[in-house]
């Protein structure tokens, strides 16, 4: 298998990197940001259409389906019933049964409500929704999905919009360990290309990230920052790294070095 | 009649079908998805799925987000 193929429910996609599409200054630098993540799959959201508003769907006037693959999310939910609704929902609009199921337990942190989850990952299964939850770096929960036939586990790294990087890396690789016939996408948190190259080199299938593409000084190179992290985490973590030692270990040979007699 | 249209009331003709009120809300069928009462109706649905009075209506559609 390719190092940059990430392949959810039996299809492929060519890069391991998932990018939202939300908080860009404008929908060009959007679409170039986009381009330049070299992201096959790329989310939105799901909103009433704006009344006052005549046309404004620029959402699809900047990136086109046909390239790129929509995964509708479900943010916003705070229960299974609304997030079940509007995975229907984006169902009908997109015509594709990709869904990032979002359920949310706290306004402040946005972690997720991880009762409601499972609950609505279980009646979306069974209606034929290939189903990603964004879910806490929890084990238990995490099998939970998996058993219930999530097509991946996302847990985040650190809260949405944070930045902060991976915040419980010790939880998060227990996951990794322990989850090996889906994928493990982590999901929010992303801060900046390094955060990325280290979620990868702990094993992660890929990682999806917004806030931190769109709110960088410059998106566009930031994006092209973060598809050469996930590449480099992901080969480094194909590659096998050097245990840690405490000690030098000399690089040089030994032997055959001048010195004084 | 009166309709709840994305949580607003608003007025519309007798029987329309949620192909006629898409119309006058100058929406692309092609890009929505719409609920009535809870249920999504289905796009090849709207040329005849009649509203009826108190109906609540979602049109939604994608929107930039992560």
């Amino acid at each position: 298998m390719k190092s940059d193929t990430l392949i959810i429910a039996g299809r492929s996609y060519s890069s391991r990197l998932i990018v939202g599409t939300g908080k860009y200054p404008n929908p060009d630098i959007m679409r170039r940001a986009i381009e330049a993540s070299g992201a096959a799959m790329v989310t939105v959201a799901v909103r009433r259409v704006d009344l006052s508003r005549r046309g404004g769907d620029a959402i699809l006037d900047a990136i086109d389906p046909k390239t790129v693959t929509l995964l509708p999310n479900t943010a916003g939910c705070y229960n299974a019933e609304d997030a079940i609704r509007t995975a229907r929902l984006a169902r009908e609009a997109g015509l594709s049964d990709l869904i990032k199921l979002e359920v949310i337990g706290d306004e402040k942190t946005l972690f997720p409500d991880t009762e409601g989850l499972l609950q609505a990952t279980r009646v979306l299964v069974k209606e034929g929704f290939v189903v990603l939850p964004y879910t806490n770096d929890d084990l238990v929960v995490a099998r939970r999905l998996r058993d219930a036939g999530a097509a991946a586990v996302m847990p985040l790294a650190a809260p949405i919009g944070s930045g902060l990087g991976v915040q419980n890396p010790a939880t998060l690789r227990l996951i990794l360990e322990e989850i090996r016939d889906i994928p493990v996408i982590v999901d929010a948190g992303v801060g900046t290309a390094s955060d990325a190259a280290v979620v990868m080199e702990m094993g992660a299938d890929g990682v999806l990230m917004n806030t931190g593409i769109a709110g960088a000084s410059d998106p566009v190179k930031m994006a092209r920052a973060m598809r050469l992290a996930i590449e480099a985490g992901r080969l480094a973590y194909e590659a096998g790294r050097i245990p840690r030692k405490p000690y030098a270990t000399a690089s040089s040979p030994i032997d055959g070095s001048i010195r004084r007699e | 009649m009166t309709v709840f249209l994305n949580g607003q009331e608003r007025e519309a003709p007798d029987g329309v079908t949620v192909l006629g009120l898409l119309e006058t809300m100058d929406v692309r069928p092609g890009r929505v998805a719409v609920e009535v009462n809870g249920a999504v109706v289905r796009r090849a649905d709207y040329p005849r799925r009649g509203l009826a009075d108190r109906d609540r209506v979602e049109v939604v559609h994608f929107v930039g987000g992560g």
